[in-house]
């Protein structure tokens, strides 16, 4: 599972401006985040670097502006246990990033 | 560390004089104040009244006793102190916006004023016509100029600005200097020359601070990073991102110790080694021990109920109790900094010791 979140996080269409190519990084990444079982959510989130907690912050963010069925709950799980690990500054980095996911 | 209120409006700038007696501080205002230390009160003895503007910078030379003022009114003043006054006088900077910050040279025969007219502005007193002049550095800069600070060697000048851009541009003028030898920066050094532009910086550029030998130059960003570039390595920038609010003042404290602070309302140490060893040491605010009151079993329900909290302080457990704007230097050389001091947004100013 672990895996599953590695490969989708990695390459993310920041520099591209293709729309549709974001919003497809972005449906696949909130799949990914809501097959995971709510216990795993911590290893997962540890085992990410300093950027890749970043990265999954901005990601969560941008599921957060298109809420569908259970995905809200979900992401907010996944809020708190990154927010554990990255501090109020991956928040902060999300809010001042030019170049969006 | 001692803190003391100026009341309750914010500080924008403070500065000191040369034997830390007199503290010049500008409440948010367009007055700057100058408070003498009288015990353990300080006194208010001069008030700086000229600009029309919000003064949002002031800096005091130490060796020729003057005090340069600049405001949101577009203009800047030097100070000089005749008689137990301070008499103004107007510095024609030629900008048309804002002026935003001011420092004065380390041998301090000029000063460079950053502005929102996205044009640093160095000023030099012209001895024929009795008058201050200015030069501009206009090359790259896209944006508001955020902070200022000077290198060593009096030509070198560092600017921090809201392009995301931090730049070290050479503000040497013939007319007052001598042409200054190669630095690690570069060896041609005309006026207005760019030696380093770091584009991208990750968020607006708040402060700049040159370490103590000028080869080392630390910046602090919006996006809660803080980064170092480094002359002797090629002018290679080593960058953390901290998990904080973001940092809005950066200080070198010796030539490996970095004290910055911001928005979390606490001074943070990092240190600098060499490229790529950029890391956080500490915290230097060490929250006060409150005293825990008893609380009744009604009042801590109460508390859970209406605010979700168990505690009953409304206060941060730092000294200051609103960000932290300006950081500055008190005592100590600037390759062994013994005593430093930061004003914020709470009207409070607190000297802190260092340990080296």
């Amino acid at each position: 599972m672990t895996a599953a979140l590695h490969a989708a996080l990695k390459n993310p269409p920041i520099n591209s401006k293709n729309q549709n190519t974001k919003e497809r990084a972005e449906l696949l990444v909130v799949r990914v985040l809501s097959s995971f079982k709510s216990s795993d959510i911590e290893k997962a989130v540890g085992s990410l670097d300093k950027a890749g907690v970043d990265l999954l912050m901005k990601y969560i963010y941008r599921g957060f502006e298109k809420p569908s069925d259970n995905s809200s709950a979900v992401l907010l799980q996944w809020h708190e246990k990154a927010l554990a690990v990255g501090g109020v500054g991956s928040i902060v980095r999300v809010l001042t990033a030019r170049k969006t996911v | 560390m001692s803190l003391y209120s100026f009341g309750l409006e914010p500080l924008s700038c403070h500065a000191w004089n040369k034997d830390r007696t007199q503290i010049a501080v500008s409440p948010n205002n367009n007055v700057a104040i100058i408070y003498e230390k009288k015990g353990k009160e300080w006194v208010k003895i001069h008030e700086l009244t000229e600009h029309s503007g919000r003064i949002t910078g002031i800096d005091w030379a130490p060796e020729s006793n003057r005090i340069v003022t600049c405001a949101s009114d577009r203009n800047a003043y030097v100070w000089t102190l005749k008689d137990d006054v301070w008499k103004p006088t107007l510095v024609l900077v030629r900008i048309n916006r804002a002026a935003s910050c001011v420092k004065w040279s380390p041998q301090e025969n000029k000063f460079a004023l950053g502005s929102g007219a996205r044009i640093i502005s160095v000023c030099y007193f012209e001895k024929e016509n009795d008058w201050w002049l200015s030069k501009h550095i206009k090359k790259s800069v896209r944006s508001t100029v955020l902070s200022l600070d000077w290198h060593p060697n009096n030509i070198l000048l560092a600017a921090g600005s809201a392009d995301f851009n931090c730049r070290v541009f050479s503000a040497y003028i013939k007319d007052i200097e001598d042409k200054p030898g190669p630095t690690a920066w570069g060896a041609k050094m005309p006026f207005g020359e760019v030696l380093l532009e770091h584009k991208d910086c990750g968020g607006w550029a708040h402060s700049v601070s040159f370490s103590p030998s000028g080869d080392q130059l630390a910046w602090v960003a919006h996006n809660s990073s803080i980064a170092v570039a480094d002359a002797t390595q090629g002018k290679e920038v080593t960058q953390l991102t901290t998990g904080h609010l973001p940092l809005l003042s950066v200080l070198y404290v010796s030539p490996t110790e970095i004290v910055a602070a911001g928005h979390d309302c606490c001074p943070y140490q990092f240190s600098y080694k060499g490229p790529g060893s950029l890391e956080f040491v500490k915290k230097l605010d060490i929250p006060k021990q409150t005293s825990k009151t008893s609380m009744s079993a009604m009042q801590h329900f109460r508390n859970l109920d209406k605010k979700a909290t168990e505690e009953d302080s409304n206060e941060l457990d730092t000294l200051h109790q609103n960000s932290i704007t300006q950081l500055c230097v008190v005592s100590g050389e600037r390759d062994k900094v013994e005593k430093y001091s930061s004003v914020g947004l709470d009207g409070a100013m607190v000297i802190w010791d260092f340990q080296h």
